[in-house]
């Protein structure tokens, strides 16, 4: 059971680096991106595409899954998010779901679409166990818990980045109140781009990350989507921590009920986030008076 | 005798640290125009949206008529002819005026739900439209979409919905807020002949309009009610004038 | 100008041309047997974006779960044609009941919220129920979907035959006869209410609406017209599937949506047609890639700004009253 408890938090762990740019995006620009699942994508493919066809270690190409996808997301915010912000909710919905097709369509096209094989580094495929035999305490996946390990650091930083830097009080200000933000001479636009780029940066190097754990192929975003929106709509728009529970108690809630009653499947999972947020509308993390 | 048509009872709207609206008791007498005034900030609004139902109260009780409306919803409120204003325009967008007084209307009377009737065919309600509409002055736009309605207009139409609701009390939130000069004495004039039966509640922050229309006057200031009385004692009152205006100029009564 | 009677009562009114309009799509199956089987796929989605309309348009309830009620629908009529009496008019109220129930039992989730936490919910109970009929597979037939429904002959007379002419003058019919029972509703004090929730609920409270009974009444009814349409599907096309439940289903009625326009009901029929005609030109072209132009097409729509786009749009410039 304790495995158990461990792959799930692995689990939640990929799933609250995939999913925090969302969150932070839509606290910050009330905007809906269905599509971020898309920069995830991205960042699988730059990360299998760099493995197979030059060679480049696994560990290289973290840092440069994340680079592409955050420029990809720079780029993007610029050119077709701007003039959706002031948009009403089903459009920002309907365009990023469109972008999120255009994603899913060029990548079939370019790559085809079978599952892509990563090939993990020989340190990282072995597994651990606590307990001998028919006693086994606890197995843990090595690569998993490189994951545990990885996100563990990345949420470090970006609680510090959020509570101790300039740049994380001017986002917290724009979070909170963007136009009085704005008034403070805070450079909104710029905190945006910048968060947006980071945000799929993110994605990007968990959709790396998780290729190996969750699968890489081009319906990722459309598969994946409903899980990151739950993490978000769960956890709460206005810190990091609350997704980061969400994500935990949905990782864990996913493998332990694929385990204990595999003919349910997903149904435990759509089931209790149906309830939780007719219980609690605004999330299940929020802190009182935020948004 | 004049009866009391509402009162609030100690009541107390606390948010977080913040007490908005402490221990305030209120009562508005039949037929009343009551002002209620006080600096911004005084916890005004919070208070007609305690009244409404629009918020809950943390403590008090709010009587409608006799009835204990404390925990009714607010379109139940309405229902129970307890109406208000809203300081910034809530009006309709995609209607026009003559739609949406008619949809008032028949709301009002209890056609809501009927779905088999077309909006129009009911004649007693076309009829108290075309009455608002000529008591607004709204009869030359009531065919253009609300959205395209100059200023002064909307305002008419915000208050011209409330009357559709036919309301025993009416709750009126800076009916001239933002109105150019040259649209507010249609506003006053029909705030004034309003009929005598209806017992109106005004937030106002113009002190001619208030002394004009007042025959009582509420004092709020930081959520507590200060003082209440004529308008001549409240012109006269020290207190009022050092809230107020601070250095102790004349209010003129 | 107009009095005031007259111009409430105007948009209510069945023009000449909208008679004209449905007696051409009625005789479309005459003239065209050979295409009965796409008409009979037009009419059934477009009764299924029509019920779209009913809660999205015109009362704003934002919701990407809406095959939910189409999939009940259909699995229901199905599995009641197969086991229990094969008479379509029968599996038909059968379909509409039991998801007017789901529609009914589903309304508490979209009472409160954001419109986040309605895309959610009402995505995740389509989704749900998804896996359900995945999961219940000795009942629904799971991943190889519902087969073998055989239809006994309409009004007792009329078979289903192979060209699928009675399969489209069936459909037909019933999305005429819900559209102008929609087109009732819409157009009542009780529809009128409905845009009041749509544009501003705090005054429409204020008005004396109850907002969530409203809610929950739309819902349910849009429910009971989507589970017609889902009726319809099962039992022209003999077989229930779970794609019937997925994602695409309800994006694809909200895309018709958008493109026909939403908030006034024949953007449903409208949307429905150019969508079904564009997938089959795009789909026979380029097979794969449909959803690469549908995703560039949704992008480049919204950008421009749908409501420049929409028929809707047009027709209120220029006849300057409300559809």
């Amino acid at each position: 059971m304790l495995t158990l408890l461990f792959d799930g938090i692995a689990y939640g762990m990929l799933l609250f680096i995939l999913a925090v740019g969302l969150s932070v995006t839509m606290g910050l620009m009330n905007f809906i991106n269905l599509a971020h699942g898309a920069f995830a994508m991205v960042g699988g493919y730059i990360t299998v595409v760099l493995m197979q066809r030059w060679d480049i270690p696994f560990l290289w190409c973290l840092p440069l899954a994340f680079g592409g996808a955050a420029l990809l997301g720079a780029v993007l915010e610029r050119s077709l998010y701007r003039p959706m912000y002031r948009k009403p909710h089903l459009d920002q919905v309907l365009f990023s779901i469109g972008l999120a097709f255009m994603a899913v369509a060029t990548v079939d096209y370019f790559m085809g679409s079978q599952q892509q094989i990563m090939q993990l580094p020989e340190w990282l495929r072995g597994r651990t166990e606590i307990g001998d035999g028919e006693n086994i305490v606890l197995g843990m996946g090595h690569y998993r818990l490189f994951i545990i390990a990885v996100c563990t650091v990345l949420t470090v930083a970006l609680q510090y980045v959020l509570t101790r830097t300039r740049f994380g009080s001017r986002l917290r200000a724009s979070v909170d109140d963007s136009r009085v933000a704005a008034g403070l001479g805070i450079p909104v636009n710029q905190v945006f781009a910048l968060t947006f780029a980071v945000g799929s940066g993110l994605a990007g190097l968990g959709g790396a990350l998780g290729a190996e754990v969750l699968g890489l192929d081009p319906t990722f975003p459309l598969k994946f989507m409903v899980y990151f929106l739950i993490v978000v709509a769960v956890g709460g728009t206005s810190s990091i921590t609350g997704p980061l529970l969400a994500a935990l108690l949905l990782g864990v809630a996913d493998v332990a009920g694929k385990y204990y009653v595999p003919k349910l499947g997903a149904f435990i999972v759509y089931a209790l986030m149906i309830a939780i947020l007719i219980w609690r509308p605004q999330g299940l993390f929020v802190r009182k008076g935020a948004k | 005798m004049t009866t009391t048509v509402l009162a609030a009872h100690g009541l107390v709207k606390r948010f977080g640290g913040i007490t908005a609206t402490d221990h305030v008791n209120l009562s508005l007498q039949l037929g009343a125009r009551h002002a209620l005034i006080g600096p911004n900030g005084a916890g005004k609004t919070t208070l007609i949206n305690l009244l409404t139902g629009v918020l809950p109260p943390t403590e008090g009780r709010i009587e409608l008529l006799g009835e204990d409306i404390s925990h009714l919803p607010s379109h139940a409120r309405v229902a129970r002819g307890l109406v208000r204003t809203f300081q910034i325009n809530q009006l309709f967008a995609s209607m026009t005026p003559l739609q949406t007084l008619a949809m008032v209307v028949s709301q009002r009377r209890g056609l809501g739900a009927r779905w088999w009737q077309r909006l129009g065919q009911d004649a007693a309600v076309v009829a108290r439209c075309e009455e608002l509409l000529a008591l607004f002055r709204l009869t030359e736009v009531m065919h253009q979409n609300t959205a395209a309605l100059p200023y002064g207009k909307r305002r008419l139409l915000e208050m011209a919905i409330a009357l559709a609701c036919e309301p025993k009390v009416l709750l009126l939130d800076e009916p001239v807020a933002g109105v150019p000069a040259g649209e507010r004495e249609e506003l006053l004039q029909t705030v004034a002949a309003l009929p005598a039966d209806v017992s109106v509640l005004l937030i106002e922050h113009d002190m001619d309009l208030v002394f004009e229309f007042a025959d009582r006057i509420t004092v709020l200031v930081n959520g507590v009610v200060l003082t209440e009385g004529t308008p001549e004692v409240i012109a006269n009152d020290p207190q009022v004038k050092a809230v107020y205006l601070g250095h102790g100029e004349e209010v003129r009564a | 100008m107009m009095d005031a009677r007259t111009q409430l009562l105007s948009p209510t009114h069945w023009r000449w041309y909208e008679s004209l309009l449905w007696i051409g799509v009625f005789a479309l199956p005459a003239l065209l047997p050979s295409h009965s089987l796409i008409i009979n796929e037009i009419a059934i989605v477009a009764l299924f974006a029509v019920s779209l309309d009913l809660v999205l348009g015109y009362t704003g309830i934002v919701t990407l779960g809406h095959a939910a009620f189409l999939g009940f629908g259909a699995y229901c009529a199905a599995l009641f044609a197969k086991f229990i009496h094969p008479d379509p008019l029968l599996g038909l109220i059968v379909g509409i009941l039991a998801a007017t129930l789901l529609g009914a039992l589903c309304s508490v989730t979209i009472l409160r919220g954001s419109d986040l936490t309605r895309l959610m919910v009402t995505l995740g109970v389509a989704l749900l129920l998804l896996e359900l009929a995945n999961k219940l597979d000795w009942l629904t037939g799971g991943s190889d979907g519902l087969q073998g429904v055989v239809m006994g002959p309409l009004l007792g007379r009329f078979e289903f035959d192979l060209y699928g002419q009675t399969a489209a003058w069936y459909s037909l019919s019933v999305l005429l006869l819900l559209f102008g029972l929609a087109r009732r509703w819409v157009h009542s004090p009780w529809g009128a209410t409905l845009i009041a929730v749509r544009d501003n609920p705090l005054r429409a409270a204020a008005i004396g609406i109850s907002v969530p009974s409203r809610l929950a009444m739309v819902y349910t009814l849009a429910a009971s017209v989507a589970g017609a349409a889902g009726a319809l599907l099962a039992q022209t096309t003999g077989f229930a599937s779970l794609d019937v439940f997925a994602l695409e289903r309800s994006a694809d009625a909200v895309l018709m949506l958008v493109i026909g326009g939403v908030g006034w009901l024949y953007g449903g029929v409208l949307g429905a047609v150019v969508f079904k005609l564009m997938h089959d030109i795009i789909s026979s072209i380029t097979p794969q890639y449909w959803t690469f132009w549908m995703g560039l097409f949704l992008v480049m729509l919204m950008l421009i700004g749908r409501e420049r786009l929409s028929p809707s749009h047009w027709l209120k410039k220029t006849k300057g009253d409300q559809a």
